[in-house]
Formats: C-alpha cells, sequence, structure tokens
C-alpha cells in the first residue's frame, strides 16, 4: 500500500503490515479467540466472519478517529462501545440481507463482534490517538490480518474434516473425511497447528539475527 | 506514566452532551441500514420458504400461508401472528392453481440441538411424501445422514398419517423403529449409528402431524378453491 502525497507523515507501509503479519490477531496476539474457533468450520464461514469483522472494525476506527477531539475520557469506552455496537447491527442487516444460509451458519458469532476484543482494542490504543487516514490504514490491516487467519483455519478445516474447499470436493471417493476436525476439538488442533507454524518462523527469524 | 495524575474535571452536560451525539449518529445509521435492507431480507426469507416447500412438494410453483385452530382454516397474512393454539401450515399449488399439497414444520430434539424439517402431505393419499431439514447442528458424518441417506429419506415417500373417524388424532402414531425392522407404513426406519437423530425427526413428524392432521384434515376441501 503506497500513499505518496499524504500530508499525514507517520503512514508507512508498516501501518498496514502491522495487523497482517507482526501483530497479526489471530496467529501472533491470539485475540478473538471466540469467533475464530466456533465458526471456522468451512472456507466460506472462516472468510465471511473476517470481512464482517474487517467493515466493523475499518468503520468503527474511522468514526472513533474523526471524534476522538470531541469525547472526554471519562465516557470514551461507553462511546466506542455504542459506536461498534452500531457497526456490527449494520453487518447484522447486510448478512441477512445478503444470505440468510450464511446469517444462520454464522449464527450469534455475528452480535458477538461487540466484544471482539481486537475492535474495542484497536479503538482505544490506535484510532482514538491518530488521524482517520492513519487509523483506518492500520484498522484495514489488522482486519485483513484476522481475515488471513480466520481464512486460513477455515480453509485448514474444511480440507481435512470434509475434503473439500469452498465446497468442491478435492479428493477422490477414496478420501475419508476427517471428521473431527470440522468438530470443536478440531478448531483447537488447527488453531494450535497454525500456532505453531508461526512460532517455529519466529524462532528461525531470531536464530538468523544472533547468528 | 511518569506525569502525575491530575484530576481532570469534564462537566457532566459535556459528557452527556457527547453520548447524545453519538447515539443520534448511530440511531440515524442503523434506521438507514434497516430502510435499506428491510425489503431484501424479507425478499430473501420467502424465497428460502419457497425452495424449501417445493423441496418437499415437486411440481409446486406457489406457496399460501395458512393457519389451522379448532375453529377451522384461515389463510395467515404476510408478518401475522399465529392464533392462539394455531397450527401454521403452507399450501402449495402448481401452475394451473390445483393443490400439489400442504407442508409444515416439525421440531424434534436430536443429539446437539432441535432438529427441525420440513415435511410435505399428500391430501389425496394421506401421506408423507417428502421432508426436508430446515436447521440442525448435529454431528457431521453421523447425525447429519439423515439429509444424505437414500435409504432413510425413503421412509418419507409414503409415510401413513391417516386421521381417524372421529378426527382427533392419527390412527397410527409415527414411530421411529429400530434400522431393518420396519414392518407398517407408518414406520420409520432409523439410521443405524444416528438413531437420536432419527428419532428426533421422527417425533418431531409424530408431534406435528397429531395436532395439524385432525385440524386439516375436515377443512381440506377449503384449500383447493
Amino acid at each position: 500500500m503506497s500513499l505518496p502525497n499524504q500530508a499525514d507523515e507517520g503512514i508507512t507501509f508498516d501501518t498496514f503490515m502491522e495487523g497482517v503479519w507482526r501483530q497479526n490477531p489471530v496467529f501472533v496476539m491470539v485475540l478473538g479467540m471466540c469467533p475464530t474457533l466456533a465458526v471456522t468450520v468451512s472456507a466460506v464461514n472462516g472468510l465471511s466472519m473476517g470481512v464482517a469483522t474487517l467493515f466493523v472494525l475499518v468503520s468503527s476506527c474511522l468514526l472513533v478517529s474523526l471524534i476522538r477531539h470531541l469525547v472526554p475520557k471519562e465516557v470514551r469506552i461507553a462511546t466506542y462501545i455504542v459506536i461498534i455496537a452500531t457497526f456490527v447491527t449494520l453487518v447484522d442487516y447486510l448478512i441477512q440481507a445478503a444470505s440468510l444460509a450464511l446469517y444462520e451458519a454464522l449464527g450469534a458469532f455475528i452480535q458477538l463482534i461487540v466484544v471482539n476484543c481486537i475492535i474495542l482494542g484497536r479503538a482505544e490504543a490506535h484510532a482514538s490517538k491518530n488521524p482517520p487516514l492513519k487509523a483506518v490504514v492500520n484498522a484495514l490491516g489488522m482486519g485483513v490480518g484476522f481475515a488471513i487467519g480466520l481464512f486460513a483455519l477455515g480453509a485448514t478445516r474444511e480440507i481435512l474434516g470434509a475434503g473439500k474447499l469452498f465446497g468442491i470436493t478435492l479428493f477422490g471417493d477414496n478420501f475419508q473425511p476427517w471428521v473431527v476436525m470440522v468438530l470443536p476439538p478440531g478448531g483447537f488442533f488447527v488453531l494450535g497447528g497454525w500456532l505453531l507454524l508461526f512460532a517455529l518462523l519466529r524462532s528461525r527469524k531470531e536464530g538468523k539475527v544472533q547468528a | 506514566m511518569s506525569e502525575p495524575i491530575q484530576p481532570q474535571t469534564t462537566p457532566g452536560s459535556k459528557m452527556i452532551a457527547t453520548m447524545a451525539l453519538v447515539a443520534s449518529i448511530c440511531g440515524v445509521l442503523i434506521v438507514g441500514a434497516f430502510e435499506g435492507t428491510q425489503d431484501a431480507i424479507a425478499e430473501n426469507k420467502r424465497i428460502m420458504l419457497e425452495r424449501a416447500v417445493f423441496k418437499v412438494l415437486p411440481g409446486a410453483a406457489s406457496v399460501r400461508e395458512y393457519a389451522a385452530t379448532s375453529a377451522g382454516i384461515q389463510p395467515l397474512a404476510a408478518g401475522a401472528s399465529l392464533p392462539e393454539g394455531g397450527v401454521k401450515f403452507y399450501a402449495a399449488y402448481d401452475q394451473a392453481g390445483v393443490l400439489k399439497g400442504v407442508a409444515a414444520e416439525a421440531a424434534g430434539k436430536g443429539y446437539a440441538d432441535v432438529v427441525r424439517v420440513l415435511y410435505g402431505y399428500d391430501a389425496e393419499r394421506q401421506v408423507i411424501i417428502g421432508i426436508g431439514v430446515v436447521f440442525m447442528r448435529e454431528t457431521p458424518g453421523i447425525g447429519d445422514k439423515i439429509i444424505t441417506d437414500q435409504a432413510f429419506l425413503k421412509n418419507f415417500e409414503a409415510l401413513d398419517v391417516r386421521v381417524n373417524a372421529e378426527m382427533t388424532a392419527l390412527v397410527n402414531a409415527v414411530k421411529v423403529v429400530k434400522h431393518g425392522t420396519k414392518t407398517s407404513p407408518w414406520q420409520i426406519d432409523a439410521i443405524a449409528g444416528a438413531t437420536v437423530t432419527s428419532k428426533a425427526v421422527g417425533r418431531g413428524i409424530n408431534d406435528s402431524a397429531q395436532k395439524l392432521m385432525p385440524l386439516l384434515v375436515p377443512h381440506i376441501a377449503e384449500l383447493k378453491s
């Protein structure tokens, strides 16, 4: 993401990439585990949940950043929650209008985006202290990072647990689906596997720096 | 924080004003989204219902909602609430406007959660001619066989739900039997290994048919017009 002629200083590629890679909400910060584990039974579910969260995150960070000089410190959390809840309600209606099947698959987890700690965390730690554009870029990065995380989990679980990806059968009839992967315990197994991979990558990198 | 904390006092009026402003902005946004999506959501719900009804009653082209009560059957206007003690059902008609059958919802407690199915009813023969799952959270690979298991679905090609002469109950209650022991047309052959889910479907259909059929059958002629 390049923004060459921006008057706002301090927006770098890193503002965006922070959430995608270095501070990835799922793989590094391990935040928002409730939707992460519960809805990622398929790639579509994971991706949709990720996009819904991305929308709420970006819109609420924009609004929080726009009114950051207006809001007295004492009522800031209450204000942020009202803003976040508003955008979650919006997403709720939009998903119902787009696809009822998806709405039923995601269930209560759409409403539960309100209490996703990534969103309140970003609003409090970043958006309330930064100009709108920077806040949006940062929120976009975090949201994309979260969506990638959910998609990675959802795709892995769908491939292993159902032998499909986006509903398309990948293997022949001889493939016996590993059903436990689409059940709740499978969520933990797959998340553990991904965390292991990221920890391995990190320790490799640190080892290289020292050497 | 290294600097000493200074007691700051924001006047209460400013806090209230801020919250009121934020709440008004949010209120406008929510109302806007509601107004903007309401039609699409209603349309989605209608399509979903039609698709479910057409699946259990092949050949149907239009659906009308009705409520059956002890006083008879009345059409149910869109969005209207069900009368006390009433049972909701859907009458399906083909292109020419001839009654194809009746669909109603049944619900039974399954392994993980309630299993809700829609069943199609043939008024001429007084049998259930098909089921479709509306909602379930059963174990993938085990309980969800109720959607895919052809032998199980064969139970619902002509499931006997005749009403007795007094119009009080079914002649034979719908019953789920152990896999491979079905002998009568009102029995459902359970899926081996998914007995709990099979029983949920059977019990749900029995509960619903016991309630609906005695109310519906005496008035079935009214639907044909």
